[in-house]
């Protein structure tokens, strides 16, 4: 597929070096992997899978607790809440009721946690249990109540440019366009919306974060992201369910690395035609005829 | 009149659960054996700080949720 000129790049913001973090709902974020803390094994698992992403920012979600067995396990058993930042979700919530409550009550639990991550949280208001898209009325409605109520949302959203420009202008602190349906791995389906999203939402406000969540599939869906210009990448599914979870955590922020790099590098633009790499004189071979 | 031992008739997570009159939530919890765990508590939909399931008495009919943090994504 070919894509068409680009008519709009996201600028590099001067000075920013690719060690630069990122910074959103005001915290920094010293890597550009968000990760998320689902799906996994064992619990064991995932602490060594989070460790080797080199995040220092995971999702939770907030379930009710068990009222037989309290004495199993819990998360916080495996996850050093100095080391992350704790961004709770409202995964499963398909009104903005239900969403604000679980997001009041993950801030209840962040607080008695002295988590930084406290007063954020991972708005999602989903649509319907097939496709998980999010009913985007419903998030603007949550987005708008949790931002009066102090949060700092970081919104999933689709790739709708109009719905995202919406959900800024409401006040949410990232913007968190989803590559393809959550827990899908089709990676980027339409880069031609994400770039229009990072046109809108950066419009005249370079610095503010956008973050692709939901759908990658492998390291080269986080790579493609980078390379676009988002702020970060949000995944759960394509790390946990990989065959070989630890080995992706790897290949994930190697990724997230090499896409921002590149991103910052300003990367040459697509031709038609060929131009060659070694110089035409001085060559002992016959000429070629044209063209 | 009321007899001294009516109860209430309370939901936690959905579940019935029959509690003395005057029972706080702070007492639901810890007779779960929950009240050293990351809990948090909602009563009719509102969040009560755990600094406040003290003072938090039940009404007949009271609808508490009590959640933890889960893995997620």
């Amino acid at each position: 597929m070919t894509s068409p000129a680009a008519v709009f790049s996201v600028p590099s913001v001067p000075g920013s070096s690719p060690e630069a973090p990122l910074r959103v709902g005001g915290l920094t974020l010293q890597s550009r992997l968000v990760v998320g803390t689902g799906k996994y094994a064992s619990y064991a698992e995932m602490a060594r899978c989070l460790a080797a992403s080199g995040t220092d920012c995971v999702t939770v979600a907030v379930r009710r607790e068990r009222l037989v067995n309290a004495a199993g396990e819990n998360i916080l058993d495996h996850l050093d809440a100095t080391r992350y930042t704790i961004l709770p979700n409202t995964a499963g919530c398909f009104t903005a009721a239900d969403a604000v409550r679980v997001a009041r009550l993950g801030r209840e639990l962040l607080r008695d946690l002295g988590n930084p991550g406290s007063e954020w949280v991972k708005l999602e208001v989903l649509g319907d249990t097939k496709t998980l898209l999010p009913d985007p009325v419903g998030t603007l409605e949550a987005t708008e109540r949790l931002v009066a109520d102090g949060f700092a949302v970081l919104v999933y959203s689709s790739d709708d440019p109009i719905v995202a420009r919406r959900l800024k202008q409401l006040g949410a602190a990232s913007v968190m366009p989803a590559g393809s349906p959550i827990g899908s791995g089709q990676g980027i389906l339409n880069a031609n919306s994400l770039r229009i999203c990072l046109e809108y939402l950066k419009d005249g406000d370079p610095e503010y974060p956008v973050i692709v969540d939901a759908g990658v599939g492998t390291a080269s869906d986080v790579a493609a992201a980078m390379e676009l210009g988002v702020d970060g990448v949000l995944l759960n599914t394509a790390i946990a369910h990989a065959a070989d979870p630890l080995r992706m955590a790897v290949a994930m922020k190697a990724a997230c690395e090499a896409g921002r790099q590149a991103f910052l590098a300003g990367r040459i633009p697509k031709k038609l035609y060929a131009t060659a790499s070694s110089p035409l004189e001085g060559t002992i071979a016959a000429p070629r005829p044209g063209p | 009149m009321p007899t001294a031992s009516a109860g209430l008739t309370i939901t936690v997570n959905g579940d019935s659960l029959s509690v003395a009159a005057g029972t706080t939530a702070l007492e639901v919890v810890e007779s779960l054996g929950l009240a050293g765990r990351p809990i948090a508590v909602e009563v009719n939909e509102a969040v009560v700080p755990r600094a406040r399931l003290a003072g938090c008495s039940l009404e007949d009919g009271a609808r508490l949720e009590i959640v933890t943090l889960v893995g997620g994504g």
